[in-house]
This record gives structure tokens, C-alpha cells and sequence, in this order.
């Protein structure tokens, strides 16, 4: 095939390139306070996108570009649950951003861009696009997180975030490097066949592989790489927390297949330990750690880094189902995490963030419809059947159980009854303390609709996981 | 074996240069012996036939970057003393971090492992163009990471000006188009008055 008949596979990528700087200049020469046109144009953008994916759906997996740029059922898959959750983040964001008067064009304008790097990791296929479309998305988030210039807070996030990315993706290219410096090549299915082709142990191959698994880690903010993690959930303005969580979180994964599966499946014997070690370490903090917690948003970052343990435990099995289970639980979770931070979105009003735990005490008697809606979503987290969050953990269990790993299913199980305290404790708050003020919950129209619908699609799903389950199946399987 | 001796000079100059650049006390000699160990990896990159990267890498990075880099260095009156404060306290740990990494890199890596006695540097004749080469690479094979590579650029180009554009109601800024637009009505008034009479 010639560049040109290739071009057809990228028409997404294309699209939202174009759209991104059409917008950009939409909004340099249309100044309004609320940047509204900006906003709904982003949305209308991220819209054609999903649109776009799906008519060209890929069913098979073809290489293009000279094997920098793959199109499968998976990169299909999660770019349009990219997508999707921006344009649910979006939504929360707007009315965030316009409460506490820190809208701007660019924030959405970066966030398209950093969805773009999300879309180029989704579907890379070479060790350089792997690096360029992380690049990519780092950059936009880091500087969404710096957008909030008055707080100091924020600068101190943005500036942890991004010394420690920065840090991050030296190390990741280190080991690229080195990689790259014995095998010769940058494509992943090329590395796969060097090493399968190697007789006996290669310890440079695992040498880079530590480096490329330490810069995973440090991306996902799996323990003990995990120190960013907390004080930039806390410390960014709440619309840009729930940026950071949801859908980068998708691009991660992706990150890890290629990488580990497709760049190193061969070398899985010796890259299954280490992800364990990293599991169980970050089950172990993070769900432990959580529970002495005050403020919500600290709160939900540790909660990420015990899921971010959980979720790699299905990697680790080494599966083809081990890896639609990770991918069946970090969609879920983005969707759930979503929630929690839409609800602190929710509860506050201008100058005045609902971060601590002590702002849902007695919320059922504020508002019982929304007390409701966040007793889901612990629930869910907490991984309660009937509830979604139940069979994300069910599924990874099954599988790393069927590859004979009793002691680890019994670990994350265990880690994850404690984890289950904090996220009871909030519906405690909600349910039987004295609310600590009476003020209306003050939301658009849309961003309660939006918020319980996000809700009741974890009820909704807890009933018929299978669809979703069998869609990354699917995906995986290629 | 002159090869070898350029070589070994100039990789000398440049480990010497990229420590000065971490221990001397002054910003802009740390920012000019920055500026030594790019020219020296700059000639280092010649002796590998990588003329347009080594021209490159003193056209932007010496020619372009490290001047801004410098003017940076001399506008931000940075205080340093609180920035060292937990250096000394921390030293002691940081070297047996940094002495430990290095004897396990040791270790493990050595140059036998990258088979590099095997590796011959590829000589090309004399009409070879290496700017060519790069150019018909970069444009074809790596067209699709080149592109990501100018998306990059411009997302760092929009989060600059966002980050450092504040439009403050405090700030006088002059709007050239009000000023052109001006009219004579704006800026002058006509008061007719009455013309008093002085007080005798």
C-alpha cells in the first residue's frame, strides 16, 4: 500500500488535528466570557471523531506507516471509550470552570490535543509512536494542570507533574534505548520476533525492560512510583483531577499491551514478577494509606493506585483473557472515578471546593437523589455486587486464579475488604451523620443529568456485564 | 588512529564540560559550559558522518536555545541559597543511590553484551549527502511520528501562551485598534461658558 491509500486508516487522528487548530482559531477570534463556542465545538469535534472510528471500524489488524501505526479491534475499542469519557468530562469541566471563573478556550483545546496523544498511544505500534503520543498527552495535561495560575496549589501540582513526567520519560527512553541498541529495531512486532528468535537469556532485553516497566509505573502511578500521584489529584482544580483520571488512564493501558504484549510478549515470564511485585505494593499502600485520608480527592488517588494495583494483576496473568479483564476494569473504573470527582464538582460553588470528607456528611438530607448516586459509586468501588465495580474485580480474579496464583487472588481480596472501609465510610457520612450546612446544591440542568446517568449506567451494567465483557474479548482477540 | 584521538579529546571536553555544568556556582558559566559540551558531542556526531545533525545541533541548541537559556538565566534574579539548603544533608544518600545504580548498570552492561566489536562504521564516498538521506527518511518511513513530533510543538506553543497570557484588568496594556479608531469627539471636549466677571 502507498502512503496515500494508508491515509484512510488515520482519517481520525487526521480529523481531530485539524479540528483542534480550526477551533484554537475559532476561539482567538471569537473572545466571549464563557468561551461557550469553544466548548461546544470541542464537543461537536470529539462527536465526529467517535463517528469517524466507527464507520471505518477496524476488524482486523493491519500495520501501516512502515509499522509505526497499527489499526485493531482494540485501538478501535478504546479510542471511541476515549472519546466518549472526555465528552462526559467536558461536560463536568464546563460547569466547574465556569463556577469558579477559571474558563478559557485553550483548556479545551488542549484537551483534544492530549486526546489526540491518547489516540496515537491507542494505536501505536513502533516504540517511537509509543513514546511521541505520551509525549503528546503529557504535555496538554501538564499544562491544564498549571491553567489555574492564582492557586498555588496548582502551580506545586503542575510543577511535581511535571519534573516527575519529565523524569518519567527519561527513564521510559532510556530503556528504549537500550532496546533499541540490541534488537535494532523500533517496531514492536520486530522486537517480539528478535526476542523470541534469542537463545537463552538475554539480561541486556531485561535490563531495558526494567527501565520500560519503571516508566509504565511511574505513568500509572503504581507503587513505589507513585508520589505524584496524590498531591496533583489534590492540588489541580477539580475539572483537571477528573481529566487526569478517567480517560489517560485508558491510554496507559494501551501503553502497557504494546509495550509488554506486543513489543515483549516472549519476555512475559520475566515481566509477570515484576508486575506482580508492583500489584500487590500498590494494593497494599494504597488501600491502606486511603483510609487515614480527610480530603476526598487525596482520598480518591489512593483509591486509584490500589485499582492501578488491582487492574495490572490481569496483565500480569499473561492471558489473552487476563487482558481483556484489565482493559473490562479500567474502562469500568474511569466510568466510576468519573463519578466520584463529578461529584465533588457537584457539591461545590464558587471559591468553595467540596474536597473534604466532611462536606457529604448528611447529604441524603440535602439532597437524597444524589446521596444516592454516590452510594453507587462506592459501592461500586468498593466492588459490592450487584454493582459494575464487583465483576471488574471478578474478572481479573478468575483469571489470574485459573492461572494457578491463589495466594495473589487472596491478597487482592483481602486488600480489597480493607479498601472497602473508606469507601463505606462516605456513604456512613452521607446516610447517618448531621449535615454540617444546608446550602441547595447549586448545578445546571445537564450536569445533573449527565451525573446520573453516569450513575445509573454502574447499576445498569452491574446487571449485564456480559455485552462489555464480550466487547473486550473480543477486542483483545483481534 | 587520529580518528581515536579526536575523539577521545573531545569526549573528554565534553564529560568535563557536562560536570562543570552541575557543580559551578554561577548560572552563566553553568549555562556556557553547557554551551562547550554541545559543541563537543557536536564534533563527536562529525567524526560519525552525522554532519547535519552536528550543524543542526549548533545552529538551535548553541546558536538559538542557550542564548534565550542565558537571557533567562540573567532576567530571573534567582536566589540559590535556599535551593542548596538540603544539599549537603542530603548528599550522603544521594551518592550511595548513584554509586549503587552504577555498579549494578556496571554489571550487568558492558560493552561485550552490545557485540560492538562486530559493528564497523560504514564508510560512504564523498558525494554522499547526508542531509539527502535524512530528508527521504524523515518524509517517508518516519512521516507519521514526524507529524506527532509538530502536533507536539504546537501543543507546547499553545500551553506557553496560555499559560503566560493573563489578560488583567490591572494591566494598561494599549489596544492599537481603539487607538486608531479614535475619533475627535473622544479625546476633545468643547465647554462653551460664560465669561465671568471679575470681582473688583
Amino acid at each position: 500500500m502507498t502512503i496515500t491509500a494508508e491515509l484512510v486508516f488515520i482519517v481520525p487522528e487526521i480529523t481531530l488535528l485539524v479540528l483542534a487548530c480550526i477551533i484554537l482559531i475559532a476561539d482567538t477570534l471569537h473572545i466571549e466570557k464563557h468561551a461557550t463556542l469553544t466548548y461546544w465545538l470541542a464537543q461537536i469535534a470529539l462527536i465526529v471523531i467517535i463517528f469517524l472510528v466507527l464507520i471505518d471500524f477496524p476488524d482486523e489488524s493491519k500495520r501501516l506507516f512502515f509499522g509505526n501505526f497499527v489499526s485493531d479491534s482494540m485501538s478501535g475499542v478504546l479510542k471511541v471509550s476515549i472519546c466518549a469519557i472526555t465528552i462526559c468530562v467536558f461536560f463536568y469541566s464546563y460547569d466547574y470552570l465556569k463556577e469558579h471563573e477559571l474558563i478559557k478556550g485553550e483548556y479545551f483545546v488542549l484537551g483534544l490535543f492530549a486526546v489526540l496523544g491518547m489516540m496515537v498511544m491507542v494505536s501505536a505500534n513502533s516504540l517511537l509512536t509509543v513514546y511521541l503520543g505520551l509525549e503528546l498527552m503529557s504535555l496538554s495535561l501538564y499544562s491544564m494542570v498549571a491553567m489555574h495560575r492564582e492557586s498555588q496549589t496548582a502551580s506545586e501540582a503542575a510543577m511535581k507533574y511535571f519534573v516527575l513526567g519529565a523524569l518519567a520519560s527519561g527513564i521510559l527512553l532510556y530503556g528504549i534505548s537500550i532496546l533499541y541498541g540490541v534488537s535494532g529495531t523500533l517496531e514492536l512486532p520486530a522486537l517480539s520476533a528478535y526476542i523470541e528468535a534469542q537463545s537463552g537469556n538475554n539480561i541486556l532485553l531485561v535490563f531495558g525492560l526494567v527501565f520500560v516497566i519503571v516508566g509504565i509505573a511511574f505513568k500509572l502511578g503504581l507503587v513505589p512510583f507513585h508520589m505524584w500521584l496524590p498531591d496533583v489529584y489534590e492540588g489541580s482544580p477539580t475539572s483537571v483531577t477528573l481529566f487526569v483520571s478517567t480517560a489517560p488512564k485508558l491510554a496507559a493501558f494501551a501503553m502497557a499491551i504494546r509495550l509488554l504484549v506486543d513489543g515483549m510478549g516472549p519476555m512475559a515470564g520475566d515481566w509477570q514478577g515484576m508486575l506482580i511485585i508492583l500489584s500487590v505494593l500498590s494494593m497494599a499502600a494504597g488501600n491502606i494509606i486511603a483510609i487515614s485520608q480527610t480530603n476526598i480527592k487525596r482520598m480518591l488517588a489512593y483509591s486509584t493506585i490500589a485499582h492501578m494495583g488491582f487492574f495490572m494483576l490481569g496483565i500480569a496473568s499473561a492471558t489473552q483473557l487476563g487482558y481483556a479483564g484489565s482493559m473490562f476494569y479500567v474502562m469500568i473504573y474511569a466510568l466510576m472515578i468519573m463519578g466520584a470527582f463529578g461529584m465533588v464538582i457537584l457539591l461545590g460553588r464558587k471559591g468553595y471546593e467540596a474536597d473534604n470528607l466532611d462536606d457529604f456528611k448528611g447529604l441524603s438530607d440535602r439532597s437524597p437523589w444524589f446521596a444516592f448516586i454516590m452510594l453507587i459509586l462506592m459501592f461500586s468501588m468498593a466492588g459490592v455486587p450487584p454493582f459494575i465495580g464487583f465483576w471488574a474485580k471478578w474478572f481479573v480474579l478468575k483469571e489470574i486464579i485459573a492461572n494457578g496464583y491463589i495466594w495473589l487472588a487472596t491478597v487482592a481480596v483481602i486488600l480489597s475488604v480493607i479498601g472497602a472501609y473508606y469507601y463505606l465510610r462516605i456513604v456512613k457520612l452521607m446516610y447517618f451523620d448531621k449535615p454540617q450546612q444546608m446550602t441547595a446544591i447549586k448545578a445546571s440542568q445537564e450536569m445533573r443529568f449527565i451525573l446520573s446517568l453516569n450513575g445509573l449506567s454502574l447499576l445498569f451494567l452491574g446487571f449485564m456485564p456480559g455485552a462489555l465483557m464480550t466487547l473486550c474479548i473480543r477486542a483483545i482477540g483481534y | 588512529m587520529i580518528e581515536q584521538i579526536i575523539f577521545y579529546f573531545f569526549a573528554a571536553i565534553l564529560i568535563i564540560s557536562a560536570s562543570m555544568v552541575i557543580t559551578v556556582r554561577n548560572p552563566v558559566h553553568a549555562a556556557l559550559f553547557l554551551v562547550l559540551s554541545f559543541f563537543s558531542s557536536a564534533a563527536i556526531w562529525l567524526l560519525l558522518e552525522a554532519e547535519f545533525l552536528a550543524i543542526t545541533l549548533v545552529l538551535v541548541y548553541v546558536g538559538a536555545v542557550m542564548v534565550l537559556f542565558l537571557f533567562v538565566v540573567m532576567m530571573l534574579d534567582i536566589n540559590l541559597a535556599p535551593l542548596r539548603e538540603g544539599f549537603t544533608r542530603y548528599l550522603p544518600v544521594g551518592i550511595l543511590v548513584a554509586v549503587l545504580m552504577l555498579l549494578f548498570m556496571a554489571l550487568i552492561v558492558s560493552s561485550d553484551s552490545f557485540n560492538l566489536n562486530q559493528a564497523e562504521g560504514i564508510k560512504h564516498a564523498a558525494d554522499y549527502s547526508n542531509t539527502a538521506e535524512l530528508g527521504l527518511i524523515l518524509y517517508t518511513e518516519y512521516l507519521y511520528p514526524f507529524e506527532i513530533a509538530g502536533a507536539i510543538l504546537l501543543v507546547a506553543i499553545i500551553a506557553a501562551i496560555a499559560l503566560t497570557m493573563r489578560k488583567s484588568k490591572t494591566l494598561k496594556t494599549p489596544k492599537p485598534e481603539q487607538q486608531v479608531a479614535v475619533k475627535r469627539e473622544d479625546r476633545v471636549r468643547l465647554v462653551k461658558m460664560e465669561s465671568e466677571k471679575r470681582d473688583t
